[in-house]
């Protein structure tokens, strides 16, 4: 840890004293007196359970600071203290304290696994934080290609960014945090957006030093927009790599089920890249369900279309096929009862799912019930796969 | 089930299993056309097809309540959305303090709660009525966009009644759901319940000033409503009460950037005295004593809304664990109020006079002053404001004697002071203390539309952070979609 703190604050020029946050936040770290609302930097844990409840944008506001700013100093204030400035040999530590705010954002994706999960013990050490805010490291965007059919209402991009000299370790399913260019209206920097690389640690191209993204551009989504825009040449900062426990396991023996919907399939990109390129003739299976609306919409399917039966199981499943009835991932899991089973009960089993928050439940639902016609109790099962570094969840 | 999710399986969004009670989802979707009809003649006019950037709960949970992204109004998923139950809740006052909750309505409280419900409801409808030619003058799209995010949430709240009442109350509360979609603001044939919610809203400084201390009031009576022992219509208002955030936002921020323009403004035109109207007002500001004739007439008018000091009603539903208190399970008390008393503003002897009166049948006097000390405090931070651009003025509520046509003071005329006055006093002064017919004319004067991306009327400043972190040019509203 640094010596730095990231300390959540709460504008009080801003705020209604509504207590919202104070009644959302689970481990009671935000209180008030008769004038502010603030937050007890001692109990924040950075949950940001908080963030979006609030109705007036008070609530998201974040100050570096070496010691953190007591209940009491916060209720004597009528607006934020600003940034102190640090000096330039402190912007490692700097960055590191920014790291922990990215760092909470991947808990929160990876908490539908229900309790702390350890990486795959297979798995390869993940560096992690090596670029922060102040030092990001600087790619170059090599190309942009649309993977999703043009006339489809999802415009989904495959971007690949070289990193030159620069050395920018990743392994399939970190992650990477990209600052669109610019200022908030309170006019400090954009807020990072965290994105996990598509590509296998040794490049998009082999030995390359690039990594691919996989994008989906968002109705007026300011760092979708914005990385869905670049062109070739185009320069662009990233920050991390960061996450350390939604690795691959580095076994040819290991099962490997992954589900996903949309752009959850980045990370599944990269394992199978890796899969394809590390450990030809795995004996481990390889089993991918994957959701979409419609084909047109499902990311890369001409490149899964080329992947061979032997290297990957693709399960397809669209929920708005003209002529089709609706299917979801979870539906088709649910078909497959016998081999989930008996993959479930496998310890060499390792189950990873990625995509939009919800999905985790319909497929939780599905595992349920598939283990309840065999007597066995999901959530026990869960719980102790999680615990062995088998079953993760990250989601958004 | 999962209670956190938001279940999509029927065409009623919810969280309440819908799906598993055909009769109650035939009943909902049997009303849903009719809704959607008032929706139509009465929500907003003329943006039903505009695209609007709105938050649309898809889960309950803190993560999941707050979806932001374009929808036309007549497709919002309006749902019936409950906060989590409980397991372990126990009435926590009343006659029936320690109980567990009751799932069901115990008979002899059925009448007691149908009324509060209906009540409820239909100050629901009625604030979607009173604004909806506002759209045509709207400062700014964000404001627009405001005015929007209220009027589809206070229509959830609509539904969120309607369904305790479907669920609830049999043949009864069909009828009276369907009465929900009959009675109509400002109509004298069939008007909404309450006085305040028969007035109109006229501009903007009316939706701001309304959304500020009418709606207070309503987020008061959700407080104690979530206090009930009857569990569903707790945590269904404990949900509303999360939405009710965002109406007082509105009204707070609202009035606090007109405070900041016209202190900018007279700063910028080097005029110092804000009782400088004339002048001020030819910068195509509102003048601070405008503002506080505004905030006296709403403030009266809501308190009103609160009924009489005293009241059997209010001290029958305590009793019966229907109704609580503001904060109820923070209260440092015994919860059932049987020998203590509440001092209460009453007129003794021509003079307002405060009384010792017994606390259970003073429960509405109790919530009435957890209202004003609420409502206060934004005053203060509208005086920081004043302060800060270093104008000489500060913003005070009215004495509760001022202005009343419910309760005590219903009959007596007092000053803002609180002073009483005889009625030849009152007339002389009554456009000194509420808006007169020149200070509305001004008003309307002002509300012309501004509707270009990015931009604010006049008479109003940018917000500090826009919604959802949003940049102050973002297109809050596709007018033409």
């Amino acid at each position: 840890m640094s010596e730095f703190i990231r300390q959540h604050l709460i504008d009080p020029e801003i705020c209604i004293r509504c207590y919202t946050c104070e009644e959302t936040c689970p481990i009671d770290a935000i209180t008030h007196n008769d004038d502010n609302v603030v937050v007890d930097a001692s109990i924040c844990n950075y949950c940001m359970d908080c963030i979006s409840p609030c109705p007036t944008g008070s609530i998201d506001h974040w100050r570096v600071v070496r010691t953190a700013w007591s209940l009491e100093e916060q209720y004597e204030w009528d607006d934020l203290p600003e940034q102190e400035e640090f000096a330039e040999d402190s912007a490692s530590e700097l960055a590191e304290a920014f790291d922990d705010a990215a760092n909470a954002l991947i808990a929160e994706a990876h908490s539908g696994a229900g309790g702390r999960t350890p990486a795959p013990i297979s798995a390869a050490q993940a560096s992690v934080n090596l670029f922060g805010r102040s030092s990001p490291g600087i790619g170059t965007v090599q190309g942009n290609y649309r993977v999703t059919e043009a006339e489809s209402e999802s415009d989904v991009r495959h971007i690949i960014i070289g990193l030159g000299q620069t050395s920018f370790p990743v392994l399939e399913g970190q992650t990477v945090g990209v600052a669109p260019p610019g200022v908030k209206a309170d006019g400090k920097a954009n807020d990072i957006r965290l994105y996990s690389i598509s590509s296998s640690r040794d490049g998009e191209k082999r030995n390359g030093n690039n990594i691919s993204l996989t994008v989906k551009r968002e109705t007026q989504g300011l760092c979708s927009n914005y990385l869905c825009d670049l062109v070739a040449g185009d320069q662009v900062e990233l920050v991390g790599p960061f996450g350390n426990t939604f690795l691959m396991p580095n076994d040819p023996n290991a099962n490997i089920l992954m589900i996903c919907t949309g752009t959850g399939s980045a990370p599944f990109r990269g394992f199978t890249e890796r899969r394809r390129r590390a450990m030809p003739g795995a004996n481990g299976e390889f089993v991918l369900y994957f959701g979409a609306r419609t084909p047109g919409e499902l990311p890369y399917a001409k490149q899964l279309g080329k992947l061979p039966a032997t290297l990957l199981t693709q399960n397809l499943v669209y929920s708005r096929e003209e002529n089709q009835a609706q299917e979801y991932v979870q539906d088709r899991i649910q078909q497959h009862e016998s081999f989930i089973q008996k993959m479930l009960m496998d310890e060499n089993t390792h189950v990873f799912i990625c995509g939009v928050k919800g999905m985790e439940k319909g497929v939780d639902e599905a595992l349920t019930e598939i283990c309840e016609h065999n007597s066995v109790d999901w959530q026990s099962q869960k719980a102790s796969m999680r615990d062995a570094g088998r079953f993760h969840v990250e989601t958004y | 089930m999962n209670e956190l999710a938001i279940s999509y399986d029927t065409s009623i969004p919810n969280n309440v299993g819908l799906s598993d009670d055909r009769r109650l989802l035939k009943a909902l979707q049997k009303w849903h056309p009719n809704y959607l009809s008032w929706w139509q003649s009465m929500g907003p006019e003329g943006f039903q097809d505009s695209m609007v950037y709105l938050r649309t709960a898809v889960g309950v949970d803190p993560k999941g309540w707050a979806k932001f992204d374009y929808v036309r109004m007549p497709d919002y998923r309006w749902g019936i959305l409950l906060a989590p139950r409980d397991e372990n809740r126990t009435i926590p006052f009343g006659n029936h303090l320690g109980e567990p909750v009751w799932q069901d309505i115990p008979g002899e409280y059925r009448s007691m709660l149908r009324r509060l419900v209906v009540i409820q409801g239909d100050t629901e409808p009625a604030s979607v009525e009173q604004q909806r030619f506002l759209g045509a003058t709207a400062p700014s799209l964000y404001d627009l966009r405001n005015l929007f995010q209220v009027n589809v949430e206070e229509a959830r709240h609509l539904w969120a009644m309607v369904y305790l009442l479907q669920k609830y109350f049999g043949r009864d509360g069909r009828e009276e759901s369907e009465d929900l979609l009959v009675r109509r603001s400002g109509d004298e044939d069939k008007p909404r319940m309450l006085g305040a919610f028969n007035e109109s809203t006229p501009d903007w400084l009316s939706f701001f000033m309304f959304t500020y201390f009418t709606d207070r009031d309503g987020k008061m009576q959700l407080e104690s409503l979530a206090q009930s022992g009857f569990d569903p219509l707790a945590r269904t208002t404990r949900f509303m009460l999360t939405e009710e955030a965002h109406h007082m936002f509105v009204g707070e921020s609202g009035v606090s950037r007109v405070i900041q323009r016209t202190c900018e403004a007279m700063n910028a035109a080097g005029i110092s005295d804000p009782n400088d109207i004339e002048n001020i007002r030819a910068l195509g500001v509102v003048d601070l004593p405008t503002l506080q004739k505004k905030a006296n007439l709403h403030y009266a008018l809501s308190l009103d809304l609160f009924g009489s000091e005293i009241s059997t009603n209010a001290a029958n539903a305590f009793s019966a664990g229907i109704k609580g208190r503001y904060h109820e399970t923070k209260i440092d008390d015994d919860h059932r109020l049987l020998d203590s008393t509440y001092p209460v503003l009453k007129m003794v002897d021509g003079k307002p006079t405060l009384v010792d009166e017994p606390a259970l049948t003073a429960i509405n006097m109790r919530l009435r002053d957890d209202y004003t000390a609420d409502a206060d405090k934004g005053l203060g931070r509208w005086n920081k404001v004043i302060k800060k651009l270093g104008v000489e003025f500060s913003f005070t509520l009215p004495n509760v004697a001022f202005h009343r046509a419910i309760g005590e003071f219903a009959n007596i005329q007092a000053s803002p002071a609180g002073t009483i006055i005889d009625e030849a006093t009152w007339v002389a002064n009554y456009d000194k203390w509420l808006p007169s017919s020149d200070d509305n004319l001004f008003i309307t004067s002002l509300m012309k539309p501004c509707h270009e991306v990015g931009q604010y009327a006049n008479w109003i400043a940018a917000p500090k952070v826009p919604i959802n972190s949003q940049p102050g040019d973002f297109e809050f509203v596709r007018i033409a979609a």
